[in-house]
């Protein structure tokens, strides 16, 4: 499957590049052959389709072939972003569980509250972004926060919406047995409704956290930040540097890949703790 | 052979007027409304429990013998009609936690181990830790499952979880049992096991039981009191005094006595029916 993705990936890279490296030779006036254009294709400095080795070279290079902290270094940007991450993954749980609270909290709220929870998902965040920027900008907050805010509130809206779920899971009977013993809210809350919903926290948590990284990638394209995943997509595409693009990509993927595997070796421990089999 | 007069459960309950009424329903009435129109569910119901009594509720489903006990626990209201609980309104009877529950499901916590299980109504009471752990001892041998407590719920089978259901309805120590068709989705010989176990613990601690089932043996075999009623409207239809040696076993269901008994349940039951067809 892999190997077959990849196998169509150098064909298209070929097909791509063909036109650009062909008239790369014919403004020189050099005289060349089909396999002269064949290998430029698979080494070429701005390819429209960089070649899979061509993009495992950079990666691997800009990963471990500078000190982490340098400003070229992936790892650096990477870091730069994950902080940004996870200080609005953060945020945003902590702001999707309370609405959700809200809501099963009161039938009114639910009907006040959601749909503008719906209509906030709906305004394209690359639109709002730099106005939340610039907002928060006046207000003096610079850096990582204005960037978190955005990443957390892209992903807060899985999170309400899985919990709102989890917390009305419980079977009626548990609820009744709580009843009979005469349980607070609270208790129902915390001994009942919280645990049940766990599943759903996990399940919803995975699907936030991916797109929390989106979040502050996003956040870091109009700001013109001078470091993060974003910054190095954005200089990439400004100065066509399509292999520094698609390693920042493929650092993308791997971090948000990472961080989904983290939740579920998390989601995993706590099972076992709950006693899922 | 008579036996010693001091055995209490053997005297015909006549003789117990005086005795602390438990549960004193007065022209109970409760009314549905739903699509179809108008349910009466249960329709002028009258009945006094005394202290120690074990009452069964048997009739065809849709008969309203779980509606009444949900009223007597106050998981529903009545339409009319006055219902003291211990001699108080079933509300604060039930705020009071002068009851346990036990439905048909076992509706355990399937995060919880057995031991913490039973350890959620006393957690909820407030029951220091030295006292969780001494009740949850004490009342998982009275079920016969000491040595369970580490397991989860899906590692017993389905009679076990019934077991520890009803070892967590007496774990708190309530003066009323109310039993909600406790043992109809486990098999016949399961069953008969648990009719012996719960009659034994009904013996040695002396508890109030009010007991829903639509099996006229398990009706016979544990009552001192049988309540017949019939459905559309749910109402009595007859009530059955049945005394049967305190150290019965299963065989006594062969015996002439107790054919009587049940024949009279039935006739019971089909009277109640006749019109219905």
């Amino acid at each position: 499957m892999v190997l077959a993705l990849v196998a169509i990936w150098y064909v298209a890279a070929v097909a791509m590049n063909w036109s650009l490296v062909r008239d790369g030779f014919e403004r020189e006036e050099t005289p060349y052959t089909i396999s002269d254009v064949l290998a430029g294709t698979m080494e070429a400095e701005r390819p429209l389709l960089p070649a899979p080795h061509q993009i495992a070279t950079a990666f691997l290079d800009s990963v471990f072939g500078y000190p982490p902290l340098a400003p070229r270094s992936l790892i650096y940007h990477s870091l730069v972003t994950l902080s940004a991450t996870l200080l609005g993954f953060v945020l945003g749980a902590l702001f999707g569980i309370v609405l959700a609270l809200l809501i099963l909290h009161s039938r009114v709220l639910e009907r006040s509250l959601l749909p503008w929870i719906i209509c906030s998902q709906m305004v394209p965040v690359l639109a709002l972004a730099p106005i939340f920027i610039v907002v928060l900008g006046a207000l003096g907050l610079h850096g990582l926060l204005p960037k978190s805010i955005i990443s957390a509130y892209l992903c807060f809206f899985p999170i309400t919406i899985g919990m709102v779920k989890g917390f009305a899971s419980p079977d009626p009977l548990q609820l009744e047995l709580m009843r009979t013993w005469s349980a607070t809210p609270r208790q129902v809350l915390w001994k009942l409704r919280w645990p049940a919903s766990v599943p759903y926290l996990f399940a919803s948590l995975k699907v936030a956290v991916s797109i929390s990284l989106i979040g502050a990638i996003v956040a870091e394209l109009p700001t013109g930040a001078e470091a993060g995943i974003g910054a190095r997509l954005l200089s990439g595409s400004y100065y066509g540097q399509t292999v520094q693009l698609w390693s920042a990509l493929v650092a993308a993927a791997v971090l948000s890949s990472g961080l989904i595997a983290l939740i579920g070796l998390i989601e995993r421990a706590v099972g076992r703790r709950m006693g899922v089999h | 052979m008579p036996k010693p007069s001091h055995s209490t459960f053997d005297e015909p309950v006549a003789d117990h007027a005086p005795r602390r009424l438990v549960v004193d329903a007065q022209n109970i009435s409760l009314t549905f409304d739903t699509a179809d129109g108008r349910v009466e569910a249960l329709s002028d119901v009258n009945l006094q429990v005394a202290e120690g009594e074990f009452v069964s509720f048997i009739g065809p489903s849709g008969c309203g013998k779980t509606t009444m006990l949900r009223v007597i626990a106050d998981l529903q209201q009545p339409s009319s009609g006055t219902l003291t609980v211990n001699g108080m309104s079933a509300e604060a009877a039930r705020l009071a936690r002068n009851y346990g529950y036990v439905f048909q499901a076992p509706a355990l916590f399937p995060w919880r181990t057995i031991e913490k299980n039973l350890k959620l109504p006393l957690e909820i009471m407030g029951y220091s830790e030295i006292e969780q752990q001494q009740r949850v001892e004490h009342y998982l041998s009275m079920v016969n499952l000491t040595g369970f407590d580490r397991k989860f719920p899906w590692q017993l089978s389905g009679g076990m979880q019934q077991r520890v259901s009803i070892a967590r309805a007496l774990s708190f120590d309530p003066a009323l049992l109310l039993m909600d068709e406790p043992f109809g989705a486990l098999d016949e010989i399961v069953r008969d096991h648990l009719n012996e176990q719960l009659l034994q613990l009904w013996k040695s601690t002396g508890k109030t039981v009010l007991f829903v089932t639509h099996s006229i043996p398990e009706a016979v075999f544990l009552s001192t009191r049988i309540v017949v009623m019939s459905p559309r409207p749910g109402r009595i239809i007859d009530v059955i005094d049945c005394h049967f040696p305190a150290d019965r076993s299963l065989e006594v269901r062969e015996t002439p006595e107790f054919l009587k008994v049940a024949q009279r349940v039935r006739n019971g039951l089909r009277a109640g029916h006749s019109y219905d067809e």
